[in-house]
C-alpha cells in the first residue's frame, strides 16, 4: 500500500478547547477518504493540519511522505487545497481570478481547461461578486484542481450547491479519483460520503469513533423495525423475541422499537405473527442500517460515555 | 462538465516550478486591477498628492525660512514626493490588507504555493509603480513651475524614495494588523501619517520646529526619509548624516517588519 497521507496521535489544542485529541488514519494512493462528523467534531481543524496551514500540538502528520508545514515547498505544488470558506476579490472577473491563481501555482492547468472542469465556462467575465454562492464554490474547486494536484483536500466541497450542482460535482471527483487523484473531503452529507467514499471516519469531539469501508461502518449497527401496537395488545403477545433474531428492544407509549442483525427474519417472524393474530402494525417501518444511523447512534454513544 | 485532462504523470519530475517572481507578478496584476476599479482608491493614490503640492505650495511660501538655508523649492519638493508616498502606498495598502483579509482571500491564498511575505510584497507592487511614477512626475513638475534647481545629490533622493517605499509597505502591513474592519482602515493610517507630517518635516521643515520638538521628532520612523530626500536637493547632508539616516530607516523599517511577524492576522477575527 503506498501511503499518501498518515497521521498519529494528531492532536490540535486552542488556547481553551481542544479540537483535536489524537488521532490516527492513513490514506492509500487513489484513495477517496471522508471524514464526517457533527459540527464542532474536528474535520476542519484535522483538514488545516493536513494541509500545513497549522502546527499540530501533539503527534506527527505527513503528506507525501513528508510534514506538510515544515516542508511546505515540497508538498504545496502537489495538494489542491479547497477550504470550507475561502475568499475571492469581489470585484475580479471569474477569468482574473483564475489567471491570479495559475500565476502562483507550478504546472497550471490552462484557466478555460479549469473553468471547463467547474461548468463555469460560460461565466468568466463574471465578476466574483455578482455569482451565487454555488458557482463561488465551484470556482473555488476550480482553483484547488488548477495545478493537477495528487492529492486534493475538500472542506465541504458541496454545501450550498443545488442538486444538479452537487451530483456534477459528485461525477467530477469521481472522474479525479478514477485518474488517481487521492481525495480527503469532509462532509454534512451522509449521502456524499456513501456515494463517494472508499472508507470514511466519524469524528466526534476531536476523536474518531470509528474508521472503516463504508459497508463496515454500517454493517456494525444494527436493523431496526419499528410499529405502533394497538392499545389492547401488550409486547408479551408477541412470539419471544431472542429466537427472532431481536438484540434489543424497546416500548415507549405503544411505539415499539426492534433491533436486529437479521432483518429479514424478524420482520417475516413478526409480520406473520401479526398475520395469524390479526393485528394490525401501524406506523410500521422497516430499516436496514444505515452511515446515518451509525453516525447518530455514536454522536449518542459517545455523549452517554462522557457524561457518565 | 467536460472530461478532465489526464492527471500528470508521478513518475517524471513535474512541471517546471512557478517561483516567487512569477507569483508576486500575478498577485500584482490582480491587484493592480483591483486598484483600477476602485474610485475611492485611485482617487487617494492619483489625485490627492497632486492637490496637495498646490495647496502645500501656499503655505510654505507664508514660512520664514530665513536662517535654515531652504527655499521654497527645497521644501516643497522633498514634502510633495512624500505626500506621494504616503498616499500611493501607505493609505492604499492599509485599505488593501485589510480588505484582503476581511474577505478571506489571504486566508484562501496561504493554501497554494505562494509564501507570506510574497502575498503582502505582491500586493504592494501596484502602489508601488503608482508611487515612483508620481514621484517623477511630480519631481519634474515642481521643478518646472518653481524654477527650481537639479538636485544636489540625486542618489540621496533616490535612496531617500527607496527607503521610505519599503518602511511605508511594511508599516501599512503593521498599521493593517491593528485594523479590524475595511471602516476602520479609512482612520487607523491617520496617526502615524500625522505623526509623520508634522514631526518629520513634510509640511514644516524641522529646522523651523522649537529645538527640543526638533530633538525628539528627529528620532521618528519617517525623519530619516526626508533628511535624504531634502539632503538630496541641498547636497548638504554629510556623509556621517547619511550613514545615521540609512541606519535609522533601516531600523525602523526591520522593527516593523517583526511586528508584522509578531502580528499580522491572515483571516479575520472571530
Amino acid at each position: 500500500m503506498n501511503t499518501v497521507i498518515e497521521t498519529v496521535g494528531l492532536k490540535r489544542s486552542y488556547q481553551d478547547f481542544d479540537a483535536v485529541r489524537g488521532i490516527d488514519f492513513t490514506v492509500a494512493r487513489g484513495e477517496l477518504f471522508a471524514l464526517l462528523g457533527t459540527n464542532g467534531a474536528g474535520k476542519t481543524s484535522t483538514l488545516e493540519l493536513l494541509e500545513g496551514q497549522a502546527v499540530p500540538s501533539g503527534g506527527t502528520v505527513k503528506v507525501l511522505g513528508r510534514d506538510p508545514f515544515r516542508d511546505r515547498a515540497a508538498v504545496r505544488h502537489r495538494i489542491g487545497v479547497m477550504l470550507q470558506e475561502g475568499g475571492f476579490p469581489p470585484e475580479l472577473t471569474v477569468l482574473e481570478t483564475v489567471r491570479m491563481w495559475a500565476g502562483c501555482t507550478s504546472g497550471a492547468r490552462p484557466a478555460d481547461e479549469a473553468l471547463a472542469l467547474t461548468d463555469l465556462s460560460g461565466r468568466s467575465k463574471v465578476r466574483v461578486k455578482q455569482l451565487s454562492g454555488g458557482e463561488r464554490r465551484r470556482l473555488d474547486l476550480a482553483l484547488a484542481l488548477l495545478g493537477r494536484p495528487e492529492v486534493l483536500f475538500l472542506d465541504e466541497p458541496t454545501t450550498g450547491l443545488d442538486a444538479q450542482s452537487r451530483r456534477d460535482t459528485w461525477d467530477l471527483i469521481r472522474e479525479l479519483k478514477a485518474q488517481g487523484t487521492t481525495v480527503l473531503l469532509t462532509t454534512h452529507y451522509l449521502e456524499e460520503a456513501e456515494q463517494l467514499a472508499d472508507r470514511l471516519a466519524i469524528m466526534h469531539k476531536g476523536l474518531i469513533a470509528t474508521t472503516g469501508r463504508v459497508e463496515d461502518v454500517v454493517s456494525e449497527r444494527p436493523s431496526r423495525i419499528s410499529f405502533q401496537l394497538p392499545q389492547d395488545r401488550f409486547l408479551g403477545e408477541l412470539p419471544p423475541l431472542a429466537p427472532m433474531g431481536v438484540t434489543r428492544h424497546s416500548n415507549e407509549g405503544g411505539t415499539v422499537l426492534l433491533e436486529t442483525r437479521d432483518l429479514q427474519r424478524t420482520a417475516t417472524e413478526l409480520l406473520t405473527w401479526a398475520h395469524h393474530t390479526g393485528v394490525a402494525l401501524h406506523a410500521l417501518d422497516v430499516r436496514s442500517a444505515s452511515l446515518e444511523e451509525a453516525f447518530m447512534e455514536i454522536a449518542k454513544g459517545l455523549d452517554e460515555e462522557e457524561t457518565r | 462538465m467536460t472530461t478532465t485532462a489526464p492527471a500528470r504523470p508521478m513518475t517524471t519530475a513535474g512541471p517546471v516550478r512557478r517561483g516567487p517572481a512569477s507569483r508576486m507578478a500575478a498577485l500584482g496584476r490582480a491587484e493592480l486591477t483591483l486598484l483600477l476599479r476602485s474610485r475611492a482608491a485611485l482617487f487617494t493614490a492619483v489625485v490627492l498628492p497632486g492637490v496637495m503640492a498646490v495647496s502645500m505650495r501656499g503655505l510654505v511660501k507664508s514660512l520664514d525660512l530665513g536662517g535654515t538655508g531652504l527655499s521654497i523649492a527645497t521644501v516643497l519638493l522633498p514634502g510633495t514626493l512624500a505626500m506621494a508616498l504616503f498616499f500611493s502606498i501607505y493609505t492604499n495598502l492599509v485599505g488593501v490588507y485589510v480588505t484582503r483579509r476581511e474577505s478571506l482571500v489571504l486566508k484562501r491564498l496561504r493554501t497554494g504555493e505562494v509564501r507570506d511575505w510574497e502575498i503582502l510584497a505582491g500586493g504592494a507592487l501596484p502602489a508601488v509603480v503608482l508611487a515612483v511614477v508620481q514621484c517623477v512626475l511630480l519631481a519634474v513638475g515642481l521643478t518646472v513651475v518653481l524654477d527650481a534647481p537639479a538636485p544636489d545629490a540625486p542618489h540621496l533622493v533616490v535612496v531617500g524614495l527607496l527607503l521610505g517605499m519599503a518602511l511605508l509597505v511594511v508599516g501599512a502591513a503593521l498599521t493593517a494588523a491593528f485594523t479590524r474592519t475595511a471602516e476602520s482602515a479609512q482612520l487607523t493610517f491617520l496617526p502615524f501619517m500625522m505623526a509623520s507630517m508634522a514631526g518629520s518635516g513634510l509640511f514644516l521643515p524641522r529646522e523651523v520646529l522649537p529645538d527640543a520638538v526638533a530633538g525628539i521628532s528627529a528620532w521618528l520612523p519617517f525623519s530619516p526619509v526626508m533628511d535624504l530626500l531634502r539632503g538630496g536637493w541641498t547636497g548638504d547632508l554629510g556623509g556621517m548624516d547619511q550613514g545615521r539616516a540609512l541606519l535609522m530607516a533601516l531600523a525602523w523599517t526591520a522593527v516593523a517588519a517583526l511586528g508584522v511577524r509578531k502580528w499580522f492576522r491572515w483571516s479575520p477575527r472571530h
